[in-house]
């Protein structure tokens, strides 16, 4: 279903548009949502005060969007692309669970 | 692979630049002009004049709210900044929202005299436009507005990665050749102010980010409402005493506050239950005072007219914050920064303009006939026309209206800004009724005529026309008047050249003719 561009065979216009499509999710929600959970995240751990926590996350929130979109059409496949967001996405949504539930938890 | 990168990369930079283009080049030049806001805003009403004096004005407006302001909750002085001359003063009766604050807005001169000058949103209406749109709920605009704003930090990353010779293309420009000229054009805007074009898109979003990426606050405070007192360092509002008390002098704390900042001025004064015994009277330091736009803010007793308590030292983030929003406004710009900022906004409405440009030059040789391009193609032509010459149009007709549209008529302010999208759609409806070709000479055409008729117009119905200002040494309408002539003849040129060079043109039409035949 997904090509990756260094392969020759072309693909069908149906599956480069649903590709394209796959790859544009990523981006935007995809960006918006873990820069979204780093920002929560930051907010919850960093070792300063509570409004300088919140302000950092807010602050880089926007580099991590700029790179998630970026890399979801760096990538050779949309499959891929999804995989990035889950492995971007991982590390934040633990950290937030914890700090919400509890490290023994 | 990186031949791959390089290609996805250009790829994406071509969309995300075209659907976001149009929004984009609105945004950029209306921020490029709410560099000069209080410039333009000083033109717009030219009942004003004279030389800004902070505690005249500052006394002036308090001693008209005492008279006329009794029992209202908050009294509000906007004190001028360095480039403009009369305070705002505004006062919000109980149970009013800040929404409503123009309807007891007045303006009182450096002489603390309350001036009649014409109801003008001024340049203020082009800052907000910047961020807010117009005929939207402000919050969707500014959503639609953060989208571009965000996929154009995409764009510009992209960008850069697309480029492969971005120092040498630096110093090419080749006219007269074209799609290539039209590249060059494109990567000489862009990469001449690349840091500029970074900065501003970043520090852009971080000026809305507490709408945008709100998510740490609920993650970090139960009531949001802690968090921003946490960060504006507002404390707690005073309660109703229900006794009377005299205030004490204005000036007095004004000057402790001037004291205290080493001789910075004030910006804003907010009084919060003028008249009762709790009052207590907050004083900004003026925005444009340091890079940093979260100026201090003092509270005063305003019965003893006593310094409260010193709002607490800001961290690493909030500083940072501060200045980044600083950056984005230029508020601490003195002259010739601020005409830096002002080019590096016109180099950053022309690189997106040549881009969108770009996009029909590169396809329009690759269409199987010039002639009749598919629909697409057309829409994104006509759209390119009707933006780039029709807003800075509609810009023009606002100023003119604001010359021409009677004063005292109902709802003047907003049949200024209605003629400045009457004059935007006129051209946008002209240039789908003309072949394209036509549509470019003429929409350019229009705009410099438009332009050309604001200093005619306004010698013809103010007695502060350029010749007079320039006798008189008033150097802000005479630089105003100057930039609608540059302005002018800018268009001019642009309409001329297209008018005068059509072989880019005939020559793909002739080859579209002989690849029908």
């Amino acid at each position: 279903m997904f090509r990756d561009r260094s392969q020759p065979p072309k693909p069908t216009l149906r599956s480069a548009s649903f590709a394209i499509t796959s790859r544009a999710l990523v981006a935007l929600i995809g960006g918006y949502l873990s820069a979204a959970l780093y920002t929560a995240a930051m907010a919850r751990w960093l070792p300063i005060a509570r409004v300088e926590a919140v302000m950092t996350g807010m602050l880089s929130s926007f580099a991590i969007y700029a790179c998630v979109a970026i890399m979801a059409f760096a990538v050779g496949t949309a499959k891929r692309a999804w995989m990035w967001l889950a492995v971007i996405c991982v590390p934040p949504a633990i950290a937030l669970y914890l700090s919400i539930h509890g490290v023994g938890a | 692979m990186k031949e791959g990168l390089r290609q996805s990369m250009a790829w994406l930079h071509t969309w995300v630049g075209l659907l976001f283009g149009w929004l984009l080049f609105a945004v950029f030049v209306t921020g490029t002009t709410a560099y000069f806001q209080d410039e333009i805003t000083r033109w717009m009403q030219p009942e004003i004049a004279g030389e800004r004096n902070l505690d005249a004005s500052a006394e002036g407006a308090l001693a008209y709210m005492k008279t006329h302001a009794q029992g209202a909750e908050s009294w509000t002085i906007q004190l001028p900044n360095e480039r403009s001359v009369a305070a705002m003063g505004y006062w919000k009766e109980k149970g009013e929202t800040f929404r409503q604050w123009r309807d007891h807005a007045f303006m009182v001169d450096g002489q603390g005299r309350k001036v009649d000058a014409r109801d003008t949103t001024g340049g203020w209406l082009l800052y907000r436009l910047h961020f807010d749109l117009h005929y939207v709920p402000v919050l969707w605009g500014r959503w639609a507005v953060g989208l571009a704003a965000m996929f154009m930090l995409v764009a510009i990353v992209s960008g850069v990665i697309t480029h492969k010779k971005i120092f040498a293309d630096f110093f090419t420009m080749r006219f007269g050749k074209g799609q290539r000229s039209w590249l060059d054009a494109h990567n000489l805007t862009a990469v001449l102010a690349l840091p500029f074009h970074f900065m501003i898109t970043y520090t852009g979003l971080v000026t809305l980010m507490s709408q945008y990426m709100p998510w740490g606050i609920p993650a970090a405070y139960e009531h949001p409402a802690d968090y921003y007192r946490d960060h504006l360092g507002a404390g707690e509002p005073p309660k109703r005493s229900g006794i009377e008390a005299p205030m004490a002098s204005l000036s007095d704390m004004i000057r402790q506050a001037r004291e205290h900042w080493q001789g910075a001025e004030p910006g804003f004064i907010a009084i919060a239950l003028p008249g009762d015994a709790h009052a207590v009277v907050k004083i900004t330091q003026d925005t444009g005072a340091a890079m940093g736009t979260r100026g201090e803010t003092l509270s005063f007793d305003a019965a003893t007219g006593a310094m409260r308590r010193l709002p607490p030292v800001k961290g690493g983030a909030s500083q940072t914050e501060s200045v980044m929003v600083g950056l984005h406004a230029g508020r601490f710009a003195p002259l010739a920064l601020r005409w830096l900022y002002f080019f590096s906004g016109v180099m950053g409405s022309a690189m997106v303009a040549t881009g969108l440009v770009l996009w029909t030059a590169k396809r329009r040789q690759q269409l199987p006939d010039p002639l009749r391009p598919h629909v697409g193609f057309r829409l994104v032509e006509k759209l390119n026309i009707a933006t780039i010459s029709g807003l800075p149009c509609g810009i023009a007709v606002y100023f003119i209206a604001n010359r021409l549209l009677p004063t005292g008529i109902p709802a003047r302010v907003a049949w200024e800004a209605h003629w400045l999208f009457i004059g935007w759609g006129g051209v946008m409806l002209y240039v789908f009724l003309r072949p394209p070709r036509r549509a470019w000479v003429e929409a350019l055409a229009i705009a410099a005529t438009a332009f050309l008729a604001v200093p005619l117009v306004d010698a013809a119905t103010t007695d502060r026309g350029m010749l007079r200002s320039l006798l008189a040494g008033d150097l802000v309408f005479v630089a105003f008047d100057a930039c609608m002539l540059v302005t002018a003849a800018a268009f001019g040129w642009a309409a001329w050249t297209v008018h005068r060079r059509p072989a880019a043109t005939r020559h793909a039409t002739r080859r579209g003719k002989e690849a029908v035949a």
